[in-house]
């Protein structure tokens, strides 16, 4: 017997010797590290050494010295950081308040309230600042509509400037607070309430000791979030004409041919997003209070009072009103003739034409076919990356897998701006990692940079998804005969395929609706949907812009509609 | 019919240690437990044999046939989860005939085997139903036909009853009986729970803290612990410490407390259980062998606690220093009452003599 135990273990081949040594693991993950060096790491170097390299090849930091001694520099970087955090403080005001309300009261009205209170969010980046600008900017609908009513020389009210811009991230962010808190005010267990109640607590007590800890969480890792997106904000500024924010500053040093300084503004901004990252990471492990009792209903209280009644009543309608005269203002003016709309409070003239024009006016859908082309390639990257990324690091256990994580979530925190510079930075010259092409001026620069852009989106959904699966269930593919392979298509695929599906609609309409990035890098062949939108206000023609903008709504609701169905069985979150 | 051999086997979690040092020889055709309190290596040892994890020390054969770095799909085994582990966008035929289909047996012999399989679990109605659609032991019937279709050498077993309700479980645990001696199968099961153990198993093997403890029959390890772990963990003990006072040819005297003398027969103690005269020993006395009334190794106490359940009735009893645990069948006789005193008795090859604690 000891004689053949040698005859019994087999030859190998080097291929199975390959696969079943536990170093495998790292020719399946190296691929993940190269292409993240190759489309994050290596840019992102590349405009941090524009910033520090002279001519001649030194190191100097000359450029950061002549941004802190430039009187605009410090100011877009102090007003930055003054919208921002203005920003975190009404987001958290409105947010927080309206979770509380929509989840501890009942009331007419609570439920389209509730349904419509993410509208804004759904809001792709242009239309947002644009509907805004539309409705209450100087020349916007209500300025004018009250200037008419009361006969005044000038608009009574206008949001401009800085405050314009809080208002619209207002608008459009205070959905995180409002996500967050009301998911944490859910898992509040009532019995939580009931036993501090039955310990002798009263009402100011419970809320300072039990419901304002307990909200903590949410409120923090809100806080961060909206920081960093107020940071990272382009549209707003563009829309009111902020010029000293550090987004707009680096779009005109680059304009303005001054490429080392907008290489050290990038750089800053870099170092902020990516610091807000780490913090947000840090803070998410360290903290988690998460409810020991499941499924326990929160009890709602009505609102009794005839009066109180009609008064919230009324508050709900205005509410919606708000939430839904953005999307309704894009639709109205969409029907609207070119160039007819001056000085009138609404549109004089409608048409079809708009929408005509869009379908049949080469052209005018031109832009429509450039985006979907370029997102679709991007998201077929983001499908192959994002599903091997999840799986890796998920189930399989490697050196580096906490610097993996890490790596794909920087491009998600780093401004779409930032983004651009970085890849014109790298690509403007041929190298390795562009297969020796110059991809600036041609059509790749754009899927790479969606690609880069949403890269975390596919990975965060199929990641849950596979968080789900019982790693057992794959085992029990695997001792019933089936090879990892095998397993992988006939059990692991379908069982995530929800979860891929929700990522890749939603990288798909963040490629439709891009602006910021591509702003900086499309070419007239190129030219996308938001940039094409962006142009058509600029010549007058706002009715074209809002029928792309209609579409792009339109896009976006789809894309929601389909995740909450696909959601319907396969419960998880999409939403940061 | 495979036998199952370890030899030497250990399994390192980086610094930590999963198991050390095991070795067990399980014959074809045999119903082996691994028992023990969570954490304490059998889940560890049943995956190394199901392939999941490789040994970091040590070989692992079947029938003579080296499988250590075998993978688990070439192993032949059939598993059973704990969670079950069923395919959740199969419906239970599916479920059944995916090993069937991994093996690329034609169209028609997979229907008639997973129609047997359903059959032999009593599911012939439930082809077409989904996962969700099962109650939780219909489930478990599928999970074990899914594993046993595939016609296995080798059954492994983890946990299997853990989920299901008390007397769901004591059904499922006759079935899987039943299954395993109609087939014949060389079944492992794993299982932190004494009682399934001892109503399964051919053989069982106790673990703590990755070691074995002891591997017997269930009468061994209820009646022969090797050490005092397996004494108090397999069913309940008395665990009293005395001092050997007298040794004759077959007898030994330990005096337990001030004027408590206790004797019992040396054969009756774990193996090479040095009797020496002032030698510190445990001794192991099992709540039933002890009887209430006058005879050998005559003790009186007072009753501190009395438990009624139905069938039986437990008494906590003070004797000097020591409280005793007795249990007395119910014969429907007047039942004492705390403060009353107790006169019992334990038969000589009641006691069993053990190593000193700590």
């Amino acid at each position: 017997m000891t004689a053949n135990t040698e005859s019994i273990t087999p030859k190998k081949s080097l291929w199975s010797r390959l696969v079943e040594s536990r170093y495998f693991v790292y020719v399946i993950v190296s691929p993940l590290f190269l292409i993240l060096l190759a489309y994050v790491i290596f840019p992102l170097y590349k405009t941090f050494a524009d910033s520090v390299l002279t001519e001649d090849g030194t190191w100097s930091m000359s450029n950061y010295i002549k941004f802190f001694s430039m009187q605009t520099n410090v100011e877009a970087l102090l007003t930055s950081i003054f919208i921002s955090i203005i920003s975190v403080i009404t987001c958290a005001i409105v947010g927080v308040s309206l979770a509380f309300l929509l989840e501890r009261y009942d009331f007419p009205g609570r439920k389209a309230l509730s349904v419509l209170s993410l509208v804004p969010m759904a809001l792709p980046p242009l239309i947002g600042s644009l509907s805004f600008w539309f409705l209450y900017g100087e020349s916007g609908i209500f300025p004018r509509l009250f200037q008419t009513m009361f006969q005044l020389d000038e608009p009574p009210f206008a949001i401009s400037g800085i405050w314009g811009v809080i208002i619209v991230h207002t608008f459009t962010m205070y959905p995180y607070f409002y996500l967050s808190a009301s998911a944490a005010i859910r898992g509040l267990d009532p019995s939580l309430e009931e036993a501090a109640t039955s310990l002798g607590a009263g009402r100011v007590r419970i809320w300072r000791k039990v419901i304002l800890p307990m909200l903590t969480p949410a409120i923090v890792s809100a806080s961060l979030l909206v920081f960093m997106i107020s940071m990272a904000s382009y549209t707003a500024p563009l829309m009111f004409g902020v010029d000293r924010t550090m987004t707009m500053q680096i779009v005109l040093s680059r304009t303005n041919g001054n490429l080392d300084m907008a290489a050290t503004q990038s750089t800053i901004l870099s170092l902020v997003s990516i610091a807000f990252l780490i913090l947000m990471k840090w803070y998410q492990n360290r903290r988690n209070y998460q409810s020991q009792s499941k499924g326990i209903g929160v009890h709602r209280t009505e609102v009794r009072s005839k009066l109180m009644k009609y008064i919230a009543m009324i508050l709900s309608i205005i509410g919606v009103i708000i939430l839904l005269l953005p999307i309704l203002v894009i639709v109205l003016i969409s029907f609207s003739t070119d160039g007819e709309w001056t000085v009138q409070i609404i549109p004089t003239s409608y048409t079809l034409e708009n929408y005509m024009n869009l379908f049949m006016d080469d052209r005018t859908w031109r832009p429509v076919w450039n985006s979907i082309q370029m997102s679709t390639v991007a998201v077929i990257g983001n499908i192959i990356f994002g599903v091997a990324a999840a799986y890796a690091m998920v189930r399989l256990n490697f050196k580096g897998k906490y610097l993996l994580d890490i790596l794909i979530m920087v491009p998600w925190a780093l401004p779409g701006t930032v983004v651009a510079v970085n890849l014109i930075s790298a690509f403007s010259q041929p190298s390795v990692f562009s297969f020796y092409q110059v991809l600036i001026g041609t059509f790749w620069i754009m899927p790479l940079a969606y690609f880069v852009r949403q890269l975390p989106l596919v990975f965060r959904n199929t990641a849950a998804s596979l968080m789900q699966l019982d790693q057992s269930i794959e085992e029990a593919s695997l001792s019933l005969g089936a090879s990892w392979w095998y397993t992988f298509r006939k059990v692991v695929l379908p069982l995530i395929f929800p979860g891929i599906l929700a990522g890749t609609l939603l990288a798909f309409v963040q490629g439709l609706t891009e602006f910021v990035a591509s702003i900086l890098l499309y070419n007239v062949h190129t030219m996308p949907l938001s940039v094409a939108i962006w142009q058509k206000l600029y010549s007058f023609k706002f009715g074209t812009a809002c029928a792309y903008s209609t579409l792009q709504i339109l896009l976006v609701l789809i894309v929601l509609v389909l995740n909450e169905r696909l959601q319907g069985d396969n419960k998880q979150s999409a939403v940061m | 019919m495979k036998s199952v051999k370890l030899e030497n086997v250990t399994k390192k979690f980086g610094d930590v240690i999963g198991v050390e040092n095991v070795n067990i020889d399980i014959k074809s055709g045999e119903f082996f437990t691994f028992l023990g309190p969570s954490g304490c290596g059998k889940t560890t040892t049943l995956r190394m044999i199901a392939g999941f994890y490789y040994p970091t020390e040590g070989r692992i054969y079947f029938n003579n046939e080296d499988v250590t770095n075998v993978k688990p799909n070439k192993r032949n085994i059939g598993m059973v989860f704990q969670n079950y582990a069923l395919f959740p966008h199969m419906t239970v035929f599916e479920n059944i005939a995916f090993g069937l289909e991994v093996r690329k047996l034609p169209r028609q012999v997979i229907k008639e085997k997973v129609e047997r399989a359903q059959r032999l679990v009593h599911l012939e109605q439930y082809s077409s139903r989904k996962i969700s659609e099962l109650s939780g032991g219909q489930q478990q019937r599928v999970a074990l036909a899914r594993a046993l279709v595939i016609e296995p050498d080798i059954l492994l077993l983890d946990e299997p009853l853990s989920n299901l309700d008390a007397k769901l479980r004591e059904e499922t645990r006759v079935e899987i009986k039943r299954l395993q001696v109609e087939l014949g199968i060389t079944t492992i099961y794993v299982t932190h729970d004494q009682h399934e153990a001892m109503a399964l198993s051919d053989r069982i093997m106790v673990m703590n803290k990755g070691r074995i403890q002891q591997i017997g029959t269930p009468q061994e390890i209820y009646n022969k612990p090797a050490n005092l772990f397996v004494a108090s963990f397999i069913g309940e003990t008395n665990l009293i410490e005395g001092t050997v006072k007298e040794v004759t040819d077959n007898h030994a005297v330990v005096e337990v407390d001030n004027g408590i003398i206790l004797k019992g027969m040396k054969t009756n103690s774990v193996p090479e259980l040095n009797f020496q005269v002032g030698k510190r020993v445990t001794l192991s006395i099992r709540p039933e062998v002890i009887n209430i009334g006058e005879g050998a190794n005559q003790l009186q106490g007072e009753v501190l606690l009395t438990e009624f359940s139905g069938s039986s009735i437990n008494y906590l009893v003070k004797v000097g220093q020591n409280e005793f645990n007795v249990m007395s069948v119910n014969t429907a006789l007047a039942i004492l009452q705390r403060g009353d005193t107790i006169t019992m008795n334990i038969p000589e090859n009641g006691i069993y003599f053990m190593e000193q604690k700590g």
